[in-house]
This record gives C-alpha cells, sequence and structure tokens, in this order.
C-alpha cells in the first residue's frame, strides 16, 4: 500500500500541471480556507522516462493561439513549416527526421493520410482541445495501440471530455471570435449528462477568413513594396459529436467528427509586375469524416483489455482554372477520394508488482480513388503487431517493445503494385533515479522506426516509383528531468528537462527532377544525421495570495546534416533545409483574480533553404511575440469572458519558407458565453 | 534543494549564449574567380565574354545571370545582383539572348522579360509576357514564345501558345499570334518565324511546328513531326533541325530536318537532344533521356554533321570526365570550346560549369548558380 501511495506521489510530481498549492500556514479551524481549482485531468504523463511536453487546460485557453500549429510551435525539439496565414498548410517536423515520421493522435487514434502522410495541423482548432503532447519516441506506456509504438514522434490531441459539476447535467459554452483579415469564427459547445454514465457532447465550429493581410518585401528598385495576399480565403465547418461512457472498471467513447473546408492556394510570392496578374487559379476543397470509438476495461487485477475501431472518409478537390489567371496554361480539377478502415486491440498483462507485459495488435485498410490519367487505385493492408514489456523497479523503471509491420498493396492494371514490407522494430527505454522519489531523474531511449513511402510517392500517375523503399531511422535519447516544489516561497515550482538526441534517418525519399523541370520522380536518395539538444524549464510563482505567474522557456539546437551527397561534394554534410541550429520558445503567463494574461516568444535562428548551405540560400533569423489578455465576470447568472489577442505584436516582416510572407501584426477579440 | 534550484535556473541563463555557437560553416562562394583559360581569344575578336543564366528553382524567386570575361579570365558570379543593387532578376530564368547592345532575359516564372544594357548589365526594362519562354530576333522586332495564349474552354480547357512581337526601340508588346500548345524554341529563315510546339501539359503532347509569316504576323501552317518538341536551330546550309524529347516511353528522343524552302519533313538522325549547339557544319548534342520503363535517365554526346545529316562522332568529351547531369552545351564559335554545364545529383544545390577544348579534354570549371541552363556569348566587356 505505501508502495502505491509513493508511487502515486512520484506520479503526481511530475505530471505537467501548473497546480497551484496554497502555501503551507498553520491551520486555523474556525476559516474556511478555499484552495485554488487543481485540475487533475488528462493521463498520466511518464515525464521522466520519456521527452514529453504538453500544454493543456488553462494554459492551452490563454494562449494566443487559435491551431494545433500555433499551440506547438512552443515546443522544444520541433519545426513548423508554415506557408502563412489561416489557410496555409503547417506541417510539424519533430527532431529533424521529417514530417511523414511524425504520428498524429486525435483522442488516442491516429489520424490517417496515407496519401501524402503528413497531417495539416493548422486545420485542427484549439476551440475543443483539452490538450496537446508531443512525445518524442513512443508515449511511454505499454498498454496502447500498435500504431503508438509505430512514429519516430508522436503528437496527441485531446478533445475535451465531458465534466459536470454535482448540480449540474450540462454545459453550454457560446464562443465568438472575430478579428483582423475578416476573421469571423463563431463555435458552440453543449455537453449533456443523459445518465449516471453516459453523457454527450455537440461541438461545431464554423471560420471564414478573407486571408488579405499585407506584407512587405524588398525590389531593388523600389524599396519595401507592401502587397495584401491574394486568394488566401479560407472557409470550414467542423461538427463533432461524441457520446463518453463510464463502466465498471473501465470507459468507451464513440465520436462522429466532419470537417469541410474550401481554400485559395496563393502560391510563392515572386518578383513580379506588381498588380499585373491575379493568381487566384489555384483552389483546394476538403471533407473529412470519421467514426472512431473506444472501449477500455480493467477486467480483473492482471489483464486490461482496450479496443479501438475507427471508419474514415476523406475527399480533396483540387482546381486550378486558367480562367482566373493569365499566367495559367493547364486546367487540372483532381477528385482524390481516400478510405481507411482500422481496428486496434490492446491487452495488458500485469504479471507482477513489477512487471507488466502488453500485446497489441492493429489491423488497417486503406483505399485511394483518384481521376487522374490512368490511376492505379492503390489498395493497401496494414497489420501492426506489438509486444511490450515494463519492468518498474523503486528507482529504475525499463520499458522494451517489438513492433512487427507487415504491408501488402495491389493496384489495378495500370501499375504495378509495390513488393510486400516486413519489417521488426523495436525500442528500449530506461529511466533511473538517483534517489527514491527524488526530484531528479535520469533516462535513455534506443528506437528504430520507418515511414512508409505514401501511395503518392508510389503511385502518383508519372511521378511515383513503386520500387520504393521505405525510409528508416533510428534514435538515440538520453536526459534528464528535475521537478521540484518549494512550499512557503514565492517561487514554489519548477521543473526542467535537458535531453541530447542523435538520429539517423537513411533511404529518405526525395522528389528529384529527371531531365528537365516538369518531370519528376521519387527516390531513395537521401542520408540524414541528427544531433541536437532541447532544454526545456518551466516554474511556477506565487506572487501573492492573488496573483499567480508561471513561466515556460525552451529551447533547442540542432545539427541536422545533409549526407546524401558524395563526402568530396563541397554540399556534403549541409544542415537540412529550413531547420534552424537554434531556436527557442518563451511563454510567460499569469493569473490575477478573474484576469489571465499570457505573453508569448518565439526565437528561430539562420537557417537554409537548401542542403547547398550558400549565402544565397540563407533565411534570416525571426522574432514573434504574441499576446492575449481576458477578463471573466459574470452577468445575470451568467458566466462571460472577454479576451483581446495580438500576433506578431512588433509587426515583424518575416517568412519561414522562403516566399511565402508571413502575416504582420494582427488581432482578434473573443468572447466566451458559459451556460 | 537550493543548490539544485540555482544550478537550473544558472543553466537557462547559459543556454542563450550557446545561440552563437556552430552556425555550421557556410560553404563560402568567390563573386569573381580567375580561370586559367588560355582561351586564345584576342582583343580584337568579335567574342569577349559571355552571360550564363541560371534557371534557379520554380517559387523561390532564385534565377541569377553570371558574367565571364575572356580578356581578365574573371568569372563573376551572379553579376546581375553585383550591378543593380542586390536585385534578384526574378522567378526560372528561360532564355537569354543579345540583340544590338541589349541584353535580353526570358524570365519565365516572374512573367517577365528582362531588357539589359548589354554593355554595363544594368537594368533598363522590364516586359510583362505571361509564361514568356523563349526569344528570338528579326529586323528590329523581338519575338516571345509563350504558353498563355487563348484559352480554349469548351475543348481542351487549356492555353493554346502564342508567340509576342515586341519592337526593340520601343520595348512594348505590338501584336501576338496564336501558335500550338506549349511553344518552346524559334527560328526564322526566308521572312519565317518557326515555333516547336511541346505540348508539354497535354496528355498526349502536341507534335507541329507552327510556322508564322513575318510580313502578315498570321499564323500560315503547322508542320506535323513529332511529339514534344523542343530546341530549334537554322543550320550553315539552311536547313531547320527540330529535336522531341520524346514521351519517356518508346517514343525516343530525336533530331527532325525541315527544308524551309518546301516546309516539308526531309529526315531525322537518331541521336537523343537534350540541347544543342552549332559551330560550323556541325551540331554538338548531348541527351539526358529518362524513361518510365527503366526509371533511369541516359547521358550521352553527338555530333551530326548539317551538310550530310550523319553522326560523326558519340563522344565530346574525351578525357573520362563524368557530368551528372549536363544541363546546356554551347560552343565558342571563335575558338572552338565547348561549354558543358552540369545541375548537379541534387535539385537546387549550385552547378557547375566545365570548359573543354575543341578536343574535348577539360581546361577549367567554375561554380555556377542553380540550374545553369542558357548561355550566350557577347562582344561588350564588362
Amino acid at each position: 500500500m505505501r508502495k502505491f501511495v509513493v508511487f502515486l506521489c512520484t506520479t503526481f510530481m511530475c505530471m505537467h500541471l501548473f497546480a497551484q498549492v496554497q502555501s503551507k500556514v498553520k491551520v486555523d479551524t474556525t476559516h474556511t480556507y478555499s484552495i485554488a481549482n487543481i485540475t487533475v485531468r488528462g493521463r498520466y504523463l511518464s515525464k521522466e522516462l520519456i521527452p514529453v511536453q504538453t500544454l493543456q487546460g488553462e494554459e492551452l485557453e490563454k494562449l494566443a493561439a487559435h491551431s494545433v500549429a500555433d499551440a506547438i510551435r512552443y515546443f522544444s525539439g520541433l519545426q513548423i513549416k508554415d506557408y502563412g496565414g489561416v489557410g496555409g498548410l503547417k506541417t510539424v517536423n519533430i527532431r529533424g527526421m521529417g514530417s511523414e515520421h511524425v504520428g498524429v493522435f486525435y483522442d488516442g487514434i491516429e489520424l490517417g493520410n496515407a496519401q501524402n502522410g503528413t497531417v495539416d495541423l493548422g486545420r485542427f482548432s484549439l476551440d475543443n482541445m483539452e490538450s496537446v503532447t508531443v512525445f518524442n519516441g513512443q508515449k511511454a506506456e505499454i498498454f496502447q495501440s500498435a500504431k503508438d509504438f509505430g512514429s519516430a514522434g508522436t503528437v496527441y490531441m485531446q478533445t475535451r471530455t465531458p465534466s459536470f459539476s454535482h448540480d449540474k447535467s450540462y454545459n453550454v459554452k457560446a464562443t465568438y471570435k472575430a478579428g483582423s483579415f475578416g476573421l469571423v469564427n463563431p463555435s458552440a459547445l453543449w455537453e449533456q449528462r443523459i445518465t449516471k454514465n453516459i453523457s454527450s457532447s455537440l461541438n461545431t465550429e464554423y471560420l471564414y477568413t478573407n486571408g488579405k493581410y499585407k506584407f512587405t518585401y524588398a525590389l531593388s528598385d523600389i524599396k519595401d513594396t507592401t502587397a495584401t495576399r491574394h486568394n488566401d480565403d479560407v472557409k470550414a465547418m467542423r461538427i463533432e459529436y461524441g457520446l463518453f461512457g463510464k463502466i465498471k472498471g473501465g470507459e468507451w467513447r464513440l465520436k462522429n467528427y466532419f470537417y469541410s473546408s474550401e481554400r485559395g492556394f496563393p502560391g510563392a510570392v515572386v518578383l513580379e509586375e506588381p498588380g499585373k496578374f491575379t493568381h487566384d487559379a489555384d483552389r483546394q476543397w476538403d471533407t473529412s469524416y470519421f467514426l472512431q470509438g473506444s472501449y477500455k476495461k480493467k477486467v480483473n487485477e492482471w489483464y486490461n483489455l482496450m479496443v479501438n475501431g475507427k471508419y474514415a472518409y476523406d475527399y480533396l478537390r483540387y482546381l486550378s482554372d486558367p480562367r482566373l489567371d493569365e499566367t495559367v496554361a493547364l486546367y487540372v480539377n483532381n477528385h482524390f477520394h481516400q478510405k481507411e478502415i482500422y481496428l486496434s486491440t490492446a491487452q495488458q498483462f500485469t504479471l507482477s508488482p513489477i512487471l507488466a507485459a502488453d500485446v497489441s495488435v492493429d489491423l488497417q485498410r486503406n483505399l485511394l480513388k483518384a481521376d487522374l490519367n490512368n490511376f492505379v487505385d492503390p489498395k493497401r493492408w496494414t497489420v501492426l503487431s506489438a509486444a511490450a514489456a515494463s519492468l518498474n523497479l523503486q528507482r529504475v523503471k525499463v520499458q522494451s517493445s517489438l513492433l512487427l509491420t507487415y504491408v501488402h498493396e495491389s493496384v489495378n492494371q495500370y501499375g504495378t503494385a509495390a513488393h510486400d514490407k516486413k519489417k521488426f522494430t523495436p525500442t528500449i527505454i530506461i529511466s533511473w533515479q538517483p534517489k527514491e522519489n527524488g526530484d531528479l531523474s535520469f533516462r535513455t531511449f534506443y528506437k528504430r522506426t520507418f515511414r512508409m513511402p505514401t501511395l503518392n510517392d508510389l503511385y502518383y500517375t508519372s511521378i511515383g516509383n513503386s520500387s520504393l523503399k521505405p525510409e528508416e531511422a533510428t534514435q538515440y535519447d538520453a536526459g534528464l528531468t528535475y521537478g521540484h516544489t518549494i512550499y512557503d516561497h514565492w517561487i514554489n515550482r519548477i521543473e526542467m528537462q535537458l535531453d541530447g538526441y542523435y538520429n539517423r534517418v537513411k533511404n529518405k525519399i526525395v522528389a528529384m527532377p529527371t531531365s528537365n523541370q516538369f518531370r519528376w520522380s521519387m527516390m531513395n536518395f537521401g542520408k540524414v544525421s541528427i544531433k541536437g539538444i532541447d532544454v526545456g524549464v518551466s516554474t511556477g510563482w506565487q506572487i501573492s495570495k492573488d496573483l499567480q505567474i508561471g513561466t515556460r522557456i525552451t529551447y533547442t539546437y540542432e545539427k541536422a546534416q545533409d549526407l546524401s551527397l558524395s563526402k568530396d561534394s563541397k554540399y556534403y554534410g549541409g544542415q537540412l533545409p529550413y531547420i534552424p541550429w537554434n531556436s527557442g520558445s518563451v511563454i510567460l503567463d499569469g493569473a490575477y483574480r478573474n484576469w489571465d494574461w499570457s505573453y508569448s516568444y518565439i526565437y528561430t535562428g539562420n537557417r537554409y533553404t537548401n542542403s547547398a548551405n550558400i549565402a544565397a540560400n540563407k533565411e534570416n533569423p525571426y522574432k514573434t511575440s504574441d499576446m492575449s489578455i481576458s477578463h471573466e465576470f459574470i452577468w445575470k447568472k451568467t458566466n462571460f469572458k472577454l479576451t483581446a489577442e495580438v500576433n506578431n505584436l512588433f509587426n515583424q516582416q518575416y517568412e519561414v519558407v522562403r516566399c511565402y510572407p508571413m502575416p504582420g501584426r494582427n488581432m482578434k477579440i473573443i468572447l466566451n458565453i458559459r451556460l | 534543494m537550493k543548490k539544485y534550484f540555482y544550478f537550473i535556473a544558472a543553466l537557462t541563463l547559459f543556454l542563450p549564449a550557446l545561440s552563437s555557437c556552430d552556425d555550421g560553416n557556410e560553404v563560402s562562394q568567390d563573386t569573381e574567380t580567375v580561370v586559367d583559360s588560355d582561351s586564345g581569344i584576342s582583343s580584337t575578336d568579335s567574342i569577349q565574354g559571355f552571360y550564363l543564366l541560371n534557371e534557379g528553382q520554380s517559387g523561390q524567386n532564385n534565377a541569377s545571370l553570371d558574367y565571364y570575361n575572356y580578356a581578365t579570365g574573371t568569372y563573376s558570379l551572379n553579376k546581375f545582383g553585383t550591378v543593380n543593387a542586390n536585385a534578384s532578376i526574378g522567378d526560372t530564368g528561360n532564355d537569354i539572348e543579345i540583340y544590338g547592345n541589349k541584353l535580353y532575359v526570358v524570365v519565365n516564372g516572374s512573367n517577365m522579360v528582362q531588357v539589359l544594357d548589354a554593355t554595363t548589365c544594368k537594368q533598363i526594362k522590364k516586359i510583362s509576357i505571361p509564361n514568356c519562354r523563349d526569344i528570338t530576333f528579326y529586323k528590329g522586332k523581338a519575338y516571345v514564345s509563350s504558353y498563355a495564349g487563348t484559352l480554349n474552354w469548351n475543348n481542351s480547357n487549356n492555353r493554346l501558345g502564342y508567340v509576342a512581337r515586341v519592337d526593340t526601340a520601343e520595348l512594348s508588346v505590338s501584336d501576338t499570334c496564336n501558335v500550338g500548345y506549349q511553344p518552346e524554341q524559334m527560328a526564322i529563315y526566308g521572312g519565317k518565324l518557326y515555333v516547336a510546339n511541346s505540348g508539354g501539359f497535354m496528355p498526349t503532347y502536341d507534335n507541329r511546328v507552327s510556322v508564322i509569316n513575318l510580313s502578315t504576323f498570321k499564323k500560315e501552317k503547322d508542320i506535323k513531326v513529332n511529339v514534344n518538341l523542343n530546341k530549334m536551330l537554322i543550320s550553315k546550309e539552311n536547313e531547320l533541325f527540330v529535336s522531341t524529347n520524346g514521351d519517356y516511353y518508346y517514343n525516343t528522343s530525336k533530331l527532325y530536318v525541315i527544308n524551309p524552302a518546301t516546309d516539308a519533313l526531309t529526315d531525322s538522325i537518331n541521336v537523343s537532344v537534350a540541347g544543342m549547339s552549332k559551330s560550323g557544319d556541325s551540331i554538338y548534342v548531348y541527351g539526358a533521356e529518362y524513361s518510365y520503363l527503366t526509371s533511369k535517365t541516359t547521358i550521352s554526346y553527338h555530333i551530326v554533321n548539317t551538310e550530310t545529316h550523319k553522326v560523326v562522332s558519340d563522344q565530346i568529351i574525351t578525357d573520362g570526365t563524368s557530368i551528372a547531369s549536363p544541363y546546356m552545351i554551347k560552343v565558342n564559335s571563335i575558338n572552338k570550346d565547348i561549354f558543358i554545364s552540369d545541375s548537379g545529383s541534387t535539385y537546387g544545390s549550385p552547378g557547375i560549369l566545365y570548359c573543354f577544348n575543341s578536343k574535348g579534354k577539360l581546361k577549367w570549371q567554375v561554380t555556377t548558380g542553380v540550374g545553369p541552363g542558357h548561355m550566350v556569348f557577347t562582344k561588350f566587356k564588362l
């Protein structure tokens, strides 16, 4: 029993929360003390075992961030490639390995995109998001689906689970966001307790922005020309409906998710006669739907069962209409339909108080249809099977897993299917605490993963190459965490994690032009070596009874070298495109009575647009600041919250990707009403 | 406890100092390189230098213009930027020619022709022509091929190409004439302009050479040749040579001959042509032909005699110098040096220009910009 309590306390200390703990004073039993809210929601994050970063609850809400992509900029060891504006594509790359190596999970089930292997994180608003968490390697949890073992790094988006204060059976929240560039963004949430054990949640959101932001660029003869971004509008609608149930020893949930959007593609900003041509030809429509369910039950003392299932449908239409742009010669109107069916079981066996084992099996079917000329209609079966074990001694913890992946594809008469792929990938994670329940903990992990060529890489008409091999990644990590709570002091919480890592990727799939710029093909060409350090420090301060402050600092040093060319090439070992050597972020947030505020800052250092690191390819460093301030008040028994947000506070003109300028200073006003 | 805390605090303050360390080693590039050229060019020759146009990467706005001076043997990287206050010449340079004392650079991705002073490389004017590709001249007029012609909406939904006529004194477009799909290079003979239509965006390409009568500036006819036509030149014997890139499957790259007196197809020569350059009665050809059947690119070199239409050699480089991705070939008509550029094995990295003597032995090489694709000789010393 005592061990369990100790274990629970260690868990609590390692959880990344801003629990505001009252300083220790002599207790006066005649006085009613109120303890500030301690939100203990979310899963137990084994922070000491694996590098993990999370933004959740109030801290996430306070951040002047609109989408998941905006929020994860504050994590170390990540690069976001952002093509600008609310509608621009935003993909995440963890520790330089490539965005296709990142697994993105929504409520614990992976979001697929077998077609191009990446998920546009700009699509996911923070409106109903409880937490966003990034793991390097894998979640340090053996009781998970086989998929959770299969990515080099993972992003977990967890939506709100309904919770009701004991006298209420419903929650209603209406939000209205308005702001720069014609932003109109209303949303509504209705959570309802249906029975003692079942509740539902309905969340809808609509977004419109005209995307017409001003930006400045330099022309030789016209210094600092200001132009407006065109064809960058977005219209999107999201509806989520979920059912949540509690059963003896477990829970289940079922969720419907529907998303539909239309957006313009503004293209690169290059030298051109100002205003001479309108580039309104390119537009994209997306519709995504999925139905996913999860069932978890602790059957008895030694057996835990989890079953997950999902059906997903994704539709993409890409249009390039020459009638809307004189310079466009080719009419494109492509439609893509993807279907995915997924089923997973995980079974955990607690063999002894210190030893547990898990067996997980996942089965997935993907289909892709497109109206491209002679499209091969690829179909793919993926079977993933993982065996994992965890050993939990008092000061030493070990987790190891072995994942077997088997992929089988078939195509129609227009092409040849790729060969079947079978791969074993192991992981081992070890952590050690020098002092039992001490503040300091050391950890290390070794992990091998691979990423399958996407269906586009393999089969896209004229460009695909069905003989592509998967990319393979090997990761080594060693680091430490330190977490300390100080009572009776104005700085009452400090947490730190520091990790050094070395990653290698081989057989990197690269698009190469063939004999001229119009004909490309996909090839396994690249080889990459990445060395880096990720640091994160967060502190909590209780300045006075009413004033709390939190700080969060991250810093990343990353040397990601392209080793694809021969050693005697001048460009051998050049830094990979768009990966800065130095980057970091700071978040300062606070609460004073009914006021909340947050100031955040991001720094991205020098980087190059190409592994040929020449002066012509250098991209300047940039810094951006965001700020938000909000006030909560009650009026006519209803809870109101008003927030003002400013993004890019100092109106820095910058670009993340060359020729894709980012918006300057812009703002939002948000009104929340809670019933 | 306290000492842990102060250690951590100290570490957090120390970390930003790391930001000054190791920005990597930038690969330095000399703006000016002197090559020991042993050129055999005297100060009275009609070639005193050349301009090299680097295409850059599409959507990166990094086309560039280099200049080489024969008298000093100096190769100047990004001469355009040096002379024009660090400006970029634009996105995707596609052709370069000199007419009179002006230098015309066709910048496809920037939808303009940059007109420069050929004696100084200074910008004079930018002429906007959407999706412009190539340029040629005749009697005070410049002719620019472009993909952006009339939209054939109810038929293929794609645009025809056109040729724009530009007055070289006024530097503005005076007229346009529709041709086939995705026209590329042009050649003029006997008062007629011939243009190679590639049809590169069409599912079955275009297979015609369009003929424009320059006195009416109307398309007279189309000559059916083969798909995906690209390069053109008029030989010493006044015949029109036009190449096809092939269809990357069974229809391979070849060279065709048209008699401009009759506008009839008279011959075909079985050499793979990705680029070609005339010298006297020879055409120097390189091929870099990709095949979807083998997923491989085949590099080849040939010399064709324009009088006999026969292949006289299947080798240009004689000393074993290996070029990973040949991107351009150009012969100096005075000293017979052969220039072949290499765009490199990875996309987006700088290329290399190789200079071979007339016997095919390497004389010198120099680093260029990205995609060294087009060269023009000049009588001007900069």
